[in-house]
C-alpha cells in the first residue's frame, strides 16, 4: 500500500517537473499510439461500413473473424510482426525492425479488428434506421458509406477511442517489434515493465499514474474538438 | 491540432537523426541491470562519435538476434553457446571483456544454512536436500544456464513443488523470489541494484565456479551484408581499450567493485 503512494507521489513530482526523460517517452508513446489510432481507423471505419452496407458471401466469415481477433493475444502479433520484419524474414530489406514504425504496425494489427467490430455494430443499427429511405434514393455505395460513417460519427468516435486505450496501454507487442531501446523505442509501458523488472515499484506505478492520466486527458480533448456530449444528439 | 502534429513529427525526426554513427548491440539484462551501460554508452559516444543502441534481452534471444542479423553485435555471457554461435559462423569471433560474479541470495533466516556451505556445490546441495523454495529463471539466459550447470555438477535433479522456474528476466525472477521468500542464483550487480530486497540477503558467493566471463560477439558480415560490422570493430576496439578497464574496473555499487575487465590487448579471436 505504501508502494502506492510513493507512486502517486513520484508520478507528481515527475510531472510537475517537467522530468525530460519523462516527456521524451510519453509523446513517443503518443506518437506511436496516435499515429497507429490514425492508419487503424482509416482502415477499420470504412471497412465497417462496407460490411455493414454490402452483402457478399463471405460477409459473415469476415464478421466473425474480425469478432474473434478482437481477442488477439499482443505478444503474437508481436512475434508475428517481428519475424516478418527480421532481417532474415520477409520484409527485412525495409530494416524497420526496432523502431517506432515496427510498432505502429503491431499496433495497428491489434486494434483494427476492435476498431471494426465496435464500429461495425453501431453502423448496423443505423444501417437498418436509414436503409429505406437511402434505397429510395437511388444512391451510390459510396454515399451511403459516407453517410453512415458521417451520422454515426459520435459511435465511431467511441469505437476508435477504445482501440487507442487498447494501442497505449499494450506492452506485448511492442516489446519485441520495438525492443525498449533507450531514446529510440523506449514507450511509458515498456519502460514500466522494465522499472518493474529493476524492483523500482515506486517509480514503475508513477509511470503508470502518468499513463492514466495520458488516457485521459487524449479522450477528453477529443471529445472537446469533437464537440460531443455538447449537441443535442450527436 | 496541426501544431500539435508538427511537434510531434519534429520530434520524430529529431529523436532517430541525433548521432552520426549508430549500431546496435544485444545486451544481457544482467548487464544492464547493474547500470555500467550507463557508464560506458556515454563514453563510447563521446570518444568515437557512436550511438550503441541496447536491446536488453536473455542470452537465448540476444544470439537469436544476432543469427538473424537484427543487431550488429552481442554481448552476452554463455560460454558454450557463444562458442557455438562463433562455430556456425553467426558471428565472426569471440572476445573476452571482463566478469563478473554470481551470488546465492536467500531468506535472511537461511532455513537450508547456505551461508555456512563450503562450496557453491554444497549449497545447492543442501538446498535441495532441505526441499527449501527455489526461483529459477527458466529462460535459457546465461544466468539460468549457469545455474543449471551447477545443479548438474551438484548430481542434483532440480524437480518438485520447491522448485519454481519463472520463465523471466532476472529482475522479475528476484521480484518473485522477494514475494516468496525463496532462494535463488542472481548476478551480483542485479542483486545490488534491485530495489526490492524484502526479507533476502546475499547469502553466499565468492566461490571462483561462480565467475562469470562476459564477450563481447560482432554478427558476420558474410552471413548478414547489411550489419555494421565496421562499427562493431570499432566499439571492440574500444571495449578492449584502457580507457574502457579504467571505467570498467572502477565502476563501484553501493561501495563494491562489480566487474573486473580481463580483455587482453592483442586481437586474436579467442574460443
Amino acid at each position: 500500500m505504501a508502494d502506492i503512494w510513493l507512486g502517486l507521489s513520484q508520478a507528481f513530482w515527475l510531472v510537475i517537473t517537467f522530468d525530460a526523460e519523462l516527456m521524451e517517452i510519453t509523446l513517443r508513446s503518443l506518437m506511436v499510439s496516435l499515429s497507429a489510432l490514425v492508419i487503424a481507423s482509416a482502415i477499420a471505419l470504412p471497412l465497417a461500413a462496407l460490411l455493414a452496407v454490402r452483402r457478399f458471401r463471405w460477409r459473415r466469415w469476415v464478421i466473425a473473424i474480425l469478432n474473434a481477433l478482437m481477442g488477439l493475444p499482443p505478444v503474437v502479433v508481436g512475434l508475428i510482426v517481428y519475424v516478418v520484419l527480421s532481417r532474415s524474414g520477409p520484409l527485412g530489406v525495409l530494416g524497420l525492425l526496432f523502431t517506432p514504425t515496427a510498432m505502429v504496425i503491431a499496433q495497428v494489427i491489434i486494434i483494427v479488428p476492435l476498431i471494426a467490430s465496435v464500429a461495425h455494430q453501431a453502423l448496423r443499427d443505423l444501417w437498418s434506421e436509414y436503409h429505406d429511405l437511402l434505397i429510395s434514393m437511388h444512391v451510390t455505395q459510396g454515399q451511403k458509406v459516407a453517410t453512415l460513417l458521417w451520422d454515426a460519427r459520435r459511435a465511431l468516435l467511441t469505437a476508435s477511442l477504445a482501440g487507442f486505450g487498447r494501442a497505449i496501454g499494450e506492452v506485448g507487442a511492442i516489446m519485441i517489434v520495438g525492443g525498449n531501446i533507450d531514446n529510440v523505442t523506449r514507450v511509458l509501458t515498456t519502460a514500466i515493465a522494465l522499472e518493474t523488472g529493476k524492483g523500482e515499484f515506486a517509480l514503475a506505478l508513477g509511470l503508470g499514474f502518468v499513463l492514466i492520466g495520458l488516457a485521459i486527458a487524449v479522450n477528453l480533448s477529443i471529445h472537446a474538438l469533437s464537440r460531443t456530449e455538447v449537441e443535442a444528439r450527436w | 491540432m496541426k501544431r500539435f502534429v508538427l511537434t510531434l513529427a519534429t520530434l520524430a525526426m529529431t529523436a532517430t537523426a541525433s548521432a552520426a554513427d549508430t549500431m546496435k548491440m544485444a545486451v544481457t539484462t544482467s548487464f544492464h541491470n547493474s547500470g555500467l551501460s550507463e557508464i560506458l554508452l556515454p563514453a563510447i559516444e563521446q570518444d568515437l562519435g557512436l550511438e550503441v543502441q541496447l536491446l536488453v534481452v536473455g542470452t537465448g534471444q540476444a544470439l537469436q538476434l544476432g543469427r538473424s542479423g537484427d543487431v550488429d553485435a552481442i554481448l552476452v555471457h554463455s560460454r558454450s553457446a557463444e562458442e557455438a554461435f562463433v562455430a556456425e559462423g553467426a558471428g565472426t569471433h569471440r572476445r573476452e571483456i571482463m566478469y563478473n560474479d554470481f551470488v546465492v541470495i536467500g531468506p535472511s533466516e537461511d532455513p537450508a544454512d547456505v551461508a555456512s556451505a563450503e562450496t557453491v556445490l554444497d549449497a545447492l546441495q543442501s538446498i535441495a536436500a532441505s526441499e527449501a523454495r527455489f526461483v529459477s529463471r527458466g529462460d535459457d539466459s546465461g544466468t539460468h544456464k549457469k545455474e543449471l550447470s551447477l545443479w548438474a555438477a551438484a548430481s542434483q535433479t532440480p524437480e518438485g513443488a520447491w522448485y519454481n522456474a519463472v520463465g523471466a528476466g532476472m529482475g522479475a525472477a528476484l521480484n518473485t523470489a522477494s514475494g516468496l521468500n525463496a532462494y535463488i542464483l542472481s548476478d551480483r550487480a542485479s542483486w545490488l541494484n534491485f530495489g526490492n530486497k524484502g526479507d533476502l540477503a546475499l547469502l553466499f558467493s565468492g566461490d571462483p565456479v561462480l565467475f562469470n566471463q562476459y564477450a563481447f560477439l560482432p554478427v558476420n558480415p558474410e552471413v548478414h551484408a547489411h550489419v555494421a560490422n565496421g562499427l562493431a570493430q570499432k566499439l571492440e576496439g574500444w571495449l578492449v581499450s584502457d580507457r574502457a578497464a579504467d571505467l570498467i574496473n572502477g565502476y563501484r555499487l553501493g561501495g563494491e567493485q562489480l566487474f573486473v575487465f580481463n580483455a587482453t590487448p592483442d586481437a586474436s579471436p579467442q574460443g
